[in-house]
């Protein structure tokens, strides 16, 4: 079907969208060896002066370790309840089975600011729990649970149920047989759930905005927080191309554990 | 009956944790629209007013940002459609599949950057001394259009792959019977793949809209002085310190939301999410 101009034409056009796709990422990644310090294009000289500045900025690694224990903290609680959620889904027939699966894939349909505010509105009006980093952990959890979900969901329905089956027949008891059989096969996916999860959680703004309260910085709250400020710029195109090129490595590792990165958010 | 107790077990920690954490939260969200602050200290106070809902339906200025919120949100959403459309079939029904294997992976790699990265990215783009300007000389500065694309950049991956799951499920023999009968090209797209496709581009509208509709930092850096509801829900929040006039204004997106998945369901949408 269609003719080889028309052929052409799409194929031009989904050059185009990648290139739309790729190249504010590759400024930025060339931004940050830029040696003008207003970074007008195009680039005055090579640099590796802001690497060194960034290196040494304080802030930037105390909010990269908030970010680390609450990514951390959020996959932990995500690949326990995702898991629980995924087997239950594909593995029982019940009333309401669709109701669990939409339950646990609406916290990343709905806008993070709603989210957030709900949140918010519960740890601080309602409860009257003060923010930080445990309400960061609550609220990264409940939309880290459905990348867990997805990708062990996924799993388990091409696995089917054949070896469950003759572990059972040969005489394992449920729990046998979820240990030695069923659990093995889904390592991978349970590994590729978690580093995608942390990636998410990792990357998150909104609703952490609305749990961490004024004294708790996570890396995107520090960068953002920097943004504006053009004598942190360096710094900041540095902390931002790094994280650029960092991004390729959850993708590549669950693609190795035999996840799908390519869908688990969509 | 074992089986009816283990599935009790392996249900309960999540549904716990969604219903109480999730829903609740969103409970207290509706709750908590209803009530005041105090004037003075600015405490929240637990008594039952409409004065925060009557001032977001009423109130010349949140009328006006909502509607601008929304037409962006629908705009993006077009404009995502339009992009991902073309690939989509190029992917699913032209490329070989390798090439096919190696676009999927290109297309969703950037949804795993970070967000406020990529936002970045665009403020440096289109800044006046920017590499738009010196290419092009022009540059739309920072404001509505700017908001647009970068939210456009930010979504589209979101589009694109239910949309090439749409296409990868049209069968080839049901263009080949169709040109077979004597449909042309265009007929064929029109009348066979565009029906099929369809509720793909309604499963990507969900997250396009949504995601859009919620967003308040991509307008905090390319949008200027933008106001979307994003930043008017900030502002009164983390500003005005109004958690509760926040929390009314914060329906405004989840009302529009629930209308739109409701409207999206007719389409068969929602069973591709």
């Amino acid at each position: 079907m269609l003719s080889h101009g028309a052929r052409r034409l799409l194929r031009g056009w989904t050059f185009l969208v990648l290139v739309f796709l790729y190249a504010p990422l590759l400024l930025v990644v060339v931004n940050a060896f830029n040696s003008s310090r207003t970074f007008a294009f195009p680039p005055t000289g090579f640099t590796l002066h802001w690497w060194s500045d960034a290196w040494n900025s304080e802030g930037m690694w105390e909010s990269l370790a908030n970010s680390a224990v609450v990514g951390l903290g959020a996959t932990g609680i995500a690949l326990v309840l995702g898991t629980m959620a995924a087997v239950a889904v594909q593995r029982y027939d019940f009333f309401g089975r669709h109701v669990v699966s939409f339950l646990v894939v609406l916290p990343i349909t709905l806008p993070g600011i709603v989210t957030g505010i709900a949140l918010n509105a519960t740890f601080t009006s309602a409860l009257g729990v003060s923010l930080g980093l445990a309400t960061v952990i609550v609220g990264h959890a409940t939309f880290c649970v459905v990348i867990v979900f997805n990708n062990t969901q996924a799993r388990l329905r091409r696995m089917g149920t054949n070896l469950d089956d003759a572990s059972a027949d040969l005489g394992a008891s449920p729990w046998q047989t979820f240990r030695y059989v069923t659990f093995p096969m889904m390592r991978g996916s349970l590994l590729a759930g978690a580093v995608l999860a942390f990636a998410l959680s990792f990357d998150e703004i909104v609703v952490t905005t609305f749990t961490a309260g004024p004294t708790v910085q996570t890396l995107p709250i520090w960068i953002f927080g920097n943004l504006f400020r053009p004598n942190q710029a360096p710094v900041i195109n540095v902390v931002a191309a790094a994280l650029t090129i960092v991004a390729i490595v959850p993708v590549w590792l669950a693609q190795r554990f035999g996840g799908d990165p390519a869908t688990t958010r969509v | 009956m074992r089986r009816r107790v283990s599935l009790a077990l392996l249900l309960a920690p999540p549904l716990t944790w969604l219903v109480v954490a999730y829903l609740g939260s969103l409970a207290v969200l509706l709750v908590s629209a209803f009530w005041s602050t105090n004037s003075f200290t600015g405490a929240v106070v637990r008594t039952f007013t409409f004065d925060n809902v009557a001032r977001v339906l009423t109130d010349e200025v949140f009328r006006t940002a909502t509607l601008r919120t929304v037409s962006v949100a629908l705009t993006v959403t077009v404009a995502c459609a339009v992009l991902a459309v073309p690939l989509a079939f190029y992917m699913a029904k032209i490329a070989s599949p390798r090439a096919r294997l190696a676009l999927v992976v290109a297309v969703t790699t950037p949804l795993w950057a970070s967000y406020l990265v990529k936002a970045y990215a665009w403020r440096m783009l289109l800044s006046p001394e920017g590499p738009l300007s010196w290419a092009t000389s022009y540059t739309p500065g920072y404001g509505l259009i700017a908001t647009i694309v970068t939210l456009t950049y930010l979504w589209l991956p979101y589009m694109v792959i239910p949309v090439f799951a749409a296409f990868n499920r049209v069968p080839d023999s049901l263009i080949d019977a169709s040109s077979d009968l004597g449909a042309s090209d265009m007929s064929t797209l029109r009348m066979v793949v565009a029906p099929l496709v369809f509720p793909g581009i309604a499963a990507g509208s969900i997250f396009t809209f949504s995601l859009s509709l919620g967003d308040y930092i991509a307008v905090t850096i390319v949008g200027g002085k933008t106001q979307l509801l994003g930043n008017i829900i900030y502002g009164q929040l983390v500003t005005a310190n109004n958690q509760p006039l926040a929390a009314a204004l914060s329906i405004i997106p989840l009302a529009a939301i629930v209308a739109y998945l409701l409207a999206m369901r007719r389409t068969g949408a929602l069973e591709n999410v």
